[in-house]
Formats: structure tokens, C-alpha cells, sequence
């Protein structure tokens, strides 16, 4: 298979919490792939493996059976790759939205676009530049000094994309981004990540239970009792 | 872009307020440190402005500081001629206590020759003592202005010089007079004790029956001479010329019997040894304790300033950030609040030290030692949090 045709490949996934009586199976045997620039989006009902499916691809939590592949490289098959920098796999390739943004509030707007960047080996002023050019482009130029709790909702959310976008990643996850915010300002933020997934030719998971939320997605994934049982 | 300083600069109340507290803590550190030194150059003070080398006391005894000691007077002159001496001077020593403005006034009075050595180092007002009588230089410390007079056994004695810090072995500041003066008020009975005595005297002479009436007359006379005498010091001082060998000098008088030579060495030991170890290991236990408790708290803001931060730690992880950012972050933090501690506390004792009732003496080594102390404290007290920062889980970032 050709290394770059796919951004995430999954293949029999299977996530299940806890040991014999009390064990939980939260997803089980998910097969899928999805391509650059493809713009998907995960409906379910409350428990029904969203979340750990987003983050079983997001290396935050180890699937227990099965293989995952981003960009190319198999992340996981019966458990983790061993030896392999997860860490360095989430800064370089992997970027995450959620629905509470996950800001880090002792920093600025800026800084916490420019810590993305930095721990990333870009220089402070590159750093800088680029968080600058981000935050310009989804409309927070003015906002760039605020501490997150000046924020409004959907500003904060707005920060929180431009930080998951800041290292260019191959792969955007995102759990329940709009959430947290009015229809108004939900429907901007979808705009805004299928606006990305054309012009960054990133692959973007979105987990979402609001079917207002997902017309114009190339595909949707229905959960439920953690089996994908449907696509359209 | 430092994640230590942000968060700093986010909470600067809190990590001010909790650094002043930590700095007080570290004033008192030093402070210790200061009395402990200040208790050691309290009690070589004397030693150390007499420049003698060798102490001659009675015999059997550690004075005249540790014991006491009383020797004649005129033992200065089978010192002086001793080969290998070069001067020798008598002092007197005792602690009075008198009333002054209603208040207890405690000081340790120098009686010393003016033709020898062992009076006031330094002059720092007024002028030294010229007169053979009544005159007196006090040390800076007895807050005394030249031309007060105060009250000695029978007579009043005028200020006429101001001289540095001088104090006792147990800190109380020293007054200087002439020897002669000195004795005075440590021997002479006033009129009605002498007539006691002449009478006790006359009366035990006159009750020998071998004695004529001009016989116990004569020897009235002359016994009363030698108890009203005053010509007894607690200390001969002795310089050495420059080729003199101590240990022959020592000996020689150690082979008259009755008095016991002590070198400088000896006497430094007795005082530090002695007199002040007790105090000297209270301090040292205290400081060792008070350490002990800065490295609790200074652990315990470390590890709530870590839980506070649990989430900020997940969501770093989350988005990849390698280990070495978040032990900085907390590493920094902890040496950044003990250095301010440490800067507080020291500009604390700067400000205060000289206003405490005995002397502090600040030695930088002191100093410096406890800076690394400090350092090595937050060193080891962020481990705790570094610990707990190194467990969390980037998933715990999710969680509302
Ligand atoms: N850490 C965990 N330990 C044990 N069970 C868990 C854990 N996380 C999730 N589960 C269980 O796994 C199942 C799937 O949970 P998950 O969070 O993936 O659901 P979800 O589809 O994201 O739901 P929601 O829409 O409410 O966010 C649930 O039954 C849940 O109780
Ligand atoms: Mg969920």
C-alpha cells in the first residue's frame, strides 16, 4: 500500500476499559481509513465510543487489540509500537480541538499558539510570526495579548484551532469543538475546520452529536455501543 | 518562551506573598547564623583588643573569664623580667549592674594601667582617659554621652570617650577606667566598714595576752594596711618579644607555683569550648531545624503548586511537549521562589541585624553556604512534584 495514501488507517480496533467483570468494551473492531484532506465526522449517542475511538488515533489511549497507522507509520498493533515517540508523533502530526479548548490560562492568546510551535524546535520569532499569522486569520488579531479567561467561548475555541493547526498536522481531531458554544458561533467553527481540511489538505476527525453540525462533511461515521454501524 | 515565568507572572501575588514568607523564614536562618557567629566574636572580644599573648591567672583556675582568678598586682614586675617578655600590664574585670534612668544598667568593667596595655582599642569620641581618677571610656554599645557621670562604689565617674563595640564574654557592652579606679570600686569598704574591721582587729590583738598594749597597737596598724589594700588584680597580660619562645616564657612562671600562664590559644579555647558550646549547639539545632521546616513548606507549595498545574501538564503532554519542558517549568519555579525567599531574607537581616540586642555577624561564607542550602532544598523539594507531574496522563487534559 502506498505510504501516503491514507492519513489514518484503522484497522480492528478495539478499546475495552477494565478486567473481567467490570470490563467495558468501548469500541470494538472499528475498520476505517481516511485521506488527506478528507473532512469526516463521528455521530452517537452519550457512551457509545467517540471519544475513545478520537483518542485511541490521538496516541492518548493505548487500543487494546488492533492497529492504528498515521501517515503512514503504525502507531499501535496489539498495543502500542514499542519504542515508539508518541510525543513526538502528537507535536509533529497530530492536532487536537476540544470541547472545553484546553488553553493553558497563565498564557496569552499568542503564547499559547506560540508554545505549540516552540516545543516544535521553531524559533521564538518564527514562532511568533506564524501564531500572529493564525490568530489573524481566524479574526483574533485583536485578541492576541488576552489571557483565554478574556475570552469569549468562541474565541477561546477559536485560539484552541489555531494551536492545534500551528505545526501544520497531518491529522486534526476534534471532539465535540462546538459543544461548548451557540449555533451561531458552532456553525463558523465546522466552516472554519472544512475550510482547513481543503486548504491545509489535513485529515479532521469530528466527533459531534449534532446532525445541525455535520452537512457538507465528505463522510460520516455512526456509532453506536462502540460498533461503527454506518456510513454515509 | 519560559512556562515558569508566566505562570509566575499570571499568579505574581500569590508566588510574592508566599516568597515573603519563605524569606522570613530564611531572615531568621540567618539571623541564627549571626548570633551564633556574633556569640563567638562577643567572646573573643577581649581577647582579641588586648593583643597579649600570654593570660597569667591563679593557679588551678580558667580565668579570669570562665573562673575567677585573683593575683597581686605586683606580680606585673617578676613578669616584665622574665626573658622573652616584652611588656606586661595588670587588668581587672567585673560585671556591675546600677540603676540609670530607672532602667538596669549591666556592664562589664576594665580596669587597666595607663602606662600598659589592655584599655579602650579605639576612640571614637571624646578622648581617652587622662586623669589617674574618675575618668571613663565607654564602649558604643552602653548608649552613654560624653560628659554623663554615673555612680561606682563611692564616687561618680565621668564619660569622657566613646570607644567601639567592646563587650564581655557574655555580651554585655565594657566600660574602661583606670586599674587603680578599678580596684577602688571592686575593694574599698566605705568609712563605717573600715572602722568595723579596725575594731575586730584591735579587739582580737588586744585579747593575746603576750602582746604590750604598743605592740598590738603597731600591729593594728599594720594588719589593717594589708586588708584595706587594694592591689589585687584578676589577670596579668603579657606580650612577647618577637624571637620569645611561648612554651619556655610559660614555663618559666608556671615554675613559681601560684599562677597559671595561659596562652591566647588555650584562652580562645577556654571561651568558645567552654563558656559558649551550649549556646552554640542550641543555635546550631534550631537552625537545623528551622531548615528542615523551610524544606517542608517549601515542598508542600511545590506539590499544590504542581496539583494546580495537573491539567496545564496534561494538555502539554497532549500536544507533545517533551518531559524536559515540564520538569523545567517546575524546577524553575522552585529555584526561582527560594532565590527571591533567599533575597528577602537577607535583605531582611541587612536592614535589622544591626538593631538586634547582641551582635550578629553576618560571614558571607555563612551566607553562601546557605544559598546552596536553599538551592539544594528546592532541588529536591520540587522532585515531589516533578513526580507527580511525570504521571499524569495527557487524557486527564480532557476531562471538562
Ligand atoms: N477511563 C475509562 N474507564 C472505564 N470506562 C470508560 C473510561 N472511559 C470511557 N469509559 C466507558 O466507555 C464507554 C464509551 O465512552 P466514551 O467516552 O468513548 O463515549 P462517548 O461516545 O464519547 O460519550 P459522550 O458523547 O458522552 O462523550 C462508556 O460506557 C464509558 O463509560
Ligand atoms: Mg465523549
Amino acid at each position: 500500500m502506498d505510504k501516503s495514501m491514507y492519513a489514518i488507517e484503522v484497522e480492528k480496533l478495539t478499546k475495552i476499559y477494565g478486567k473481567g467483570e467490570t470490563a467495558v468494551t468501548a469500541i470494538a473492531d472499528a475498520t476505517f481509513q481516511v485521506k488527506p484532506g478528507e473532512l469526516v465526522a463521528i455521530l452517537g449517542p452519550s457512551g457509545s465510543g467517540k471519544t475513545t475511538l478520537l483518542t485511541a488515533i490521538g496516541l492518548i489511549n493505548e487500543p487494546t487489540h488492533g492497529k492504528v497507522v498515521i501517515d503512514g507509520a503504525v502507531v499501535a498493533d496489539e498495543g502500542w509500537t514499542p519504542g515508539f515517540d508518541l510525543k513526538r508523533m502528537r507535536r509533529e502530526k497530530l492536532g487536537f480541538i476540544f470541547q472545553a479548548h484546553n488553553l493553558i490560562p497563565f498564557l496569552s492568546a499568542i503564547e499559547n499558539v506560540m508554545v505549540a510551535l516552540e516545543i516544535n524546535h521553531l524559533s521564538r520569532s518564527e514562532a511568533k510570526s506564524r501564531a500572529v499569522e493564525l490568530l489573524t486569520s481566524l479574526n483574533l488579531a485583536h485578541r492576541l495579548n488576552n489571557f483565554p479567561s478574556a475570552l469569549s467561548g468562541g474565541e477561546a475555541q477559536r485560539v484552541a484551532i489555531a494551536r492545534a493547526l500551528a505545526n501544520k498536522p497531518k491529522v486534526i481531531l476534534a471532539d465535540e469543538p462546538t459543544a461548548a458554544l451557540d449555533t451561531e458561533n458552532g456553525k463558523n467553527v465546522m466552516a472554519l475546520l472544512k475550510k482547513l481540511a481543503v486548504e491545509n489538505h489535513s485529515a479532521i476527525l469530528v466527533v459531534t452529536h449534532d446532525h445541525r453540525m455535520v452537512e457538507g462533511f465528505d463522510r460520516i461515521f455512526q456509532v453506536s455501543d462502540g460498533r461503527i454501524t454506518g456510513e454515509s | 518562551m519560559n512556562l515558569a515565568i508566566r505562570d509566575i507572572r499570571y499568579h505574581l501575588g500569590r508566588f510574592i506573598l508566599t516568597s515573603i514568607g519563605l524569606g522570613l523564614l530564611l531572615g531568621v536562618v540567618m539571623s541564627m547564623g549571626g548570633i551564633y557567629r556574633g556569640l563567638f566574636a562577643d567572646a573573643l572580644t577581649i581577647l582579641t583588643i588586648t593583643k597579649a599573648d600570654i593570660w597569667v591567672v591563679q593557679q588551678n583556675t580558667n580565668g579570669p573569664f570562665a573562673e575567677n582568678s585573683r593575683i597581686p598586682e605586683d606580680i606585673k614586675y617578676r613578669i616584665k623580667a622574665v626573658p622573652g617578655v616584652a611588656e606586661a600590664s595588670p587588668l581587672s574585670f567585673q560585671t556591675i549592674q546600677i540603676d540609670r534612668m530607672d532602667k538596669p544598667l549591666r556592664f562589664f568593667l576594665i580596669g587597666y594601667d595607663l602606662n600598659g596595655f589592655g584599655g579602650p582599642p579605639v576612640i571614637l569620641a571624646g578622648r581617652n582617659i587622662r586623669q589617674k581618677h574618675y575618668e571613663m571610656v565607654v564602649a558604643k554599645g552602653m548608649n552613654m554621652a560624653i560628659g554623663e557621670k554615673i555612680r561606682l562604689g563611692l564616687h561618680d565617674y565621668t564619660v569622657v570617650g566613646i570607644t567601639s563595640k567592646v563587650v564581655s564574654s557574655s555580651g554585655d557592652p565594657a566600660a574602661f577606667v583606670t586599674l587603680a579606679d578599678a580596684q577602688d570600686i571592686q575593694f574599698k569598704k566605705d568609712n563605717d566598714a573600715i572602722r568595723n574591721d579596725r575594731e575586730r582587729i584591735g579587739a582580737n590583738l588586744s585579747s593575746i595576752q603576750a602582746l604590750s598594749p604598743s605592740q598590738a597597737e603597731f600591729l593594728q596598724q599594720n594588719i589593717a594596711r594589708i586588708t584595706e589594700s587594694t592591689h589585687t588584680v584578676n589577670t596579668v597580660v603579657a606580650r612577647l618579644a618577637p624571637d620569645a619562645n611561648l612554651q619556655e616564657v610559660q614555663e618559666r612562671i608556671s615554675r613559681w607555683n601560684h599562677f597559671r600562664p595561659i596562652s591566647v590559644e588555650e584562652q580562645t579555647r577556654i571561651l568558645t569550648k567552654g563558656m559558649i558550646e551550649k549556646a552554640r549547639m542550641q543555635l546550631g539545632l534550631f537552625r537545623i531545624i528551622l531548615l528542615v521546616i523551610s524544606a517542608v513548606i517549601i515542598s508542600l507549595i511545590i506539590y499544590t503548586s504542581t496539583l494546580d498545574k495537573i491539567k496545564v501538564i496534561a494538555t502539554l503532554k497532549l500536544i507533545g511537549s517533551q518531559n524536559r519542558v515540564i520538569v523545567a517549568m517546575i524546577l524553575q519555579q522552585s529555584l526561582l521562589m527560594g532565590i527571591l525567599a533567599y533575597g528577602i531574607g537577607y535583605v531582611l537581616i541587612l536592614l535589622t541585624y544591626e538593631k538586634f540586642p547582641r551582635r550578629i555577624v553576618l560571614e558571607p561564607f555563612d551566607l553562601q553556604m546557605l544559598f546552596v542550602i536553599v538551592v539544594a532544598i528546592c532541588v529536591i523539594s520540587s522532585f515531589v512534584g516533578i513526580r507527580k507531574a511525570l504521571k499524569v496522563e495527557p487524557a486527564e487534559a480532557l476531562g471538562g
